[in-house]
């Protein structure tokens, strides 16, 4: 069974932002008004970060994308009640939005606060949903969601596959953000499967997890710059 | 102890129960408001959802958590006190246990409550039952919590038994209710021995599980890996700080119920110089903890740990902080340690600044750390809306209401565990101080203690 991982080479990221767009068209991630964005409550599964500690994070340094890192020992699932999140067998922390209960304890836990909350209902009722994709649930109010590495994107690639009566191949499947990075910064795919070009990247010795003495595990890790030594 | 006895000036206690005067009905009504208010508020946020509180990214948790865990914390007043004095054979508790205990089983109501307010879908608060994961301090807290609630609900009525014999026998009001609740009792010797010896077993079951509460409410915060959460002193730390915020809302209910019904008589200065005393004790050690937790994080310098350190220490969160250490340890030590100053008036002073600043506590542990997360997203800042604080008052307002009207069908104080007092408790401690001391002669001297 495939272990899915992701490479995001911070040599070759612009910091455009494009990964975070794909991510919100692709999973119908709400936007919310300008006064809940001010209030931080905006959603963003592919966030877009400072890639180093400045005093002040405004201005101008590097920046990174930073997805669910997809832990291996992910300590949000260890806390969830309900089963609501949870390993799949092929390594994606996955979120149940009909179950989720919203306690936020998820949240709480998670080190790189990947995980949001639906504050209010944010799902559009005024046409624009119908521009919505039919592949990903929309969340109602009170459920947290995270990014889930485009999993219906797994499915329908598993799908395809035997209606062509052919193998499923780790290629067939590749998350919204990694497909649109014009710098070919992200790199997806197997990690289990020692050819792949992701997992040897990730062999790099420029690779490096993030808050890696956390013990958490990340299937995302990050190429750092040439002289640089950490991220975060 | 025949229930047919004439109740002597103990008939006083009844009185709460048989009169009821204007001031009763002005804080009912007063205490209704403030629920209504919160009735008010959770409708607003069943509508609109949890964005109608101050909670956000990465602020996820606020008013609610901290409420959940200071009302859990207070409910340790209660059957813990009260099993431990009773366990110690302390004369003193006699008019104190039932105030008590009573506190106990109003307030987990509230603290569990709290959880559900801060649900982002308590329509599918069931889940933990359906799909309950052991994996989860939620978990834990749901068990331990429901088992303190079934077990101070028992170790509230069975004291409480004889005392609404008395009622059915001397009350002209709710003679049904109180015939059933009674359950037959007639005070012969056999009833007696068989009370003592389950108030005995339950003031022993409840201690390790009063303990086990706060333990695991603590692990909600502890288990995870975040900067100020992940300590090992939080479970007996958060145990004492119960301990601690629960003695003090004992000493401020019995005030308020002392000047409404008149209990001057059996509440006494030495009552409240006790329970003070203990409240100062508890002062220390909560300082004691607060101390080895924070220059632990110090000298460790971890730089996650310092950002929540400095916040609370000099940051946005200092006044909170440093106002905690006032009402927890600057005042009681003054008000309490000082015996010129450790008057009625002192002790409830510094009984309500110990609330205040317990609930500060809950309230700097998880917001700082909260707001501080490890990677540069932005870090937060939390304001609670009127809706957290309308929910906050309603819950205060519930608690009061709830203990009011116990007062007007049960006694607030146990009347058969005063005469017992009296009657028995007399002799028993000579004979208890007596075994204490080397035998006079060869003859041997009982243990004369009882259950």
């Amino acid at each position: 069974m495939a272990r899915w991982g992701m490479v995001i080479d911070l040599d070759r990221c612009t910091g455009c932002a494009a990964c975070g767009t794909a991510c919100k068209a692709e999973n119908n991630i709400p936007f919310v008004d300008p006064e809940e964005s001010a209030r931080d409550r905006t959603i963003n599964w592919m966030d877009i970060i400072p890639a180093e500690e400045h005093g002040e994070h405004n201005g101008g340094g590097p920046m990174m994308p930073r997805p669910c890192l997809q832990c291996d020992n992910p300590p949000c699932i260890k806390v969830c009640p309900v089963y609501a999140t949870y390993l799949t067998p092929e390594g994606i922390v996955a979120q149940n939005f009909g179950r989720c209960i919203g306690c936020r304890f998820c949240m709480a836990a998670c080190p790189y606060t990947v995980k949001y909350f639906n504050w209010h209902d944010y799902r559009r009722k005024d046409g624009f949903h119908l521009y919505e994709n039919p592949d990903v649930s929309t969340r109602p109010a009170g459920v947290v969601e995270k990014c889930t590495f485009c999993h219906h994107r797994l499915q329908l690639a598993r799908e395809r596959a035997r209606v062509e009566k052919r193998p499923f191949r780790a290629q067939d499947y590749v998350p919204a953000c990694a497909e649109t990075c014009p710098a070919e910064a992200i790199e997806f795919g197997d990690l289990d499967d020692h050819n792949s070009r992701v997992s040897r990247l990730k062999r790099s010795p420029r690779a490096r997890s993030l808050l890696q003495e956390l013990g958490t595990k990340p299937k995302v890790v990050y190429l750092v710059r040439e002289h640089q030594n950490e991220i975060g | 102890m025949k229930s047919d006895e004439t109740l002597g000036s103990d008939a006083h206690l009844l009185r709460s129960i048989e009169e009821t005067g204007r001031g009763f009905y002005v804080a009912v009504g007063l205490l209704l408001l403030g629920v209504l208010w919160g009735v008010f508020a959770y409708g607003t946020q069943l509508t609109h959802g949890l964005g109608v509180t101050g909670l956000n990214q990465p602020v996820s948790w606020g008013f609610y958590v901290t409420n959940f865990v200071f009302f859990i914390g207070i409910s340790h007043a209660g059957t813990l006190i009260s099993a431990i004095l009773r366990m110690a054979q302390a004369e003193w508790r006699r008019p104190i246990t039932r105030m008590a205990e009573v506190i106990t089983v109003m307030v987990l109501f509230i603290g569990a409550g709290n959880i559900i307010l801060d649900l982002g879908r308590p329509d599918r608060a069931l889940n933990v039952l359906l799909y309950g994961r052991y994996q989860s301090p939620l978990l834990w807290d749901a068990t331990s919590i429901s088992a303190y609630l079934t077990g101070s609900v028992f170790y509230l009525y069975l004291p409480l038994i004889p005392d609404i014999a008395i009622l059915r026998d001397h009350s002209s009001k709710y003679r049904f209710l109180y015939t059933v609740l009674a359950l037959g009792w007639t005070g012969s010797k056999r009833q007696i021995r068989i009370l003592d010896r389950a108030i005995a077993i339950m003031a022993v079951v409840v201690i390790p599980v009063a303990i086990s509460v706060h333990t695991v409410v603590s692990f909600v915060f502890s288990m995870t890996l975040q900067p100020g959460w992940h300590s090992t002193i939080f479970g007996p730390y958060f145990v004492v700080g119960a301990i601690f915020s629960g003695i003090a809302a004992l000493i401020i209910f019995m005030l308020i119920f002392r000047r409404a019904y008149g209990l001057e008589n059996y509440l006494k200065y030495i009552h409240f110089k006790y329970l003070g005393l203990l409240l100062l004790t508890m002062s220390f050690l909560w300082f004691y903890f607060t101390f080895a937790e924070y220059i632990t994080a110090f000298y460790g310098n971890e730089p996650e740990e310092m950002k929540v350190f400095w916040a609370k220490f000099t940051g946005d969160q200092a006044i909170f902080f440093w106002t905690m250490v006032i009402c927890n340890f600057v005042i009681p030590m003054t008000l309490i340690g000082i015996a010129r100053l450790r008057t009625i008036t002192g002790i409830l002073v510094a009984s309500i600044s110990v609330c205040i600043g317990m609930w500060l506590e809950r309230f700097i542990i998880i917001v700082p750390t909260l707001s501080h997360p490890r990677l540069p997203v932005e870090t937060g800042s939390y304001l609670p809306s009127m809706v957290e604080w309308g929910l906050m008052v309603g819950c205060f307002s519930l608690f009061g209401l709830f203990y009011l009207l116990f007062t007007k069908f049960f006694p607030i104080i146990s009347i058969w565990e005063i005469r017992e007092g009296r009657e028995v408790g007399f002799e028993e401690v000579v004979e208890r101080v007596k075994s204490y001391l080397p035998n006079e002669e060869k003859t041997p001297i009982s243990e004369g203690a009882r259950g």
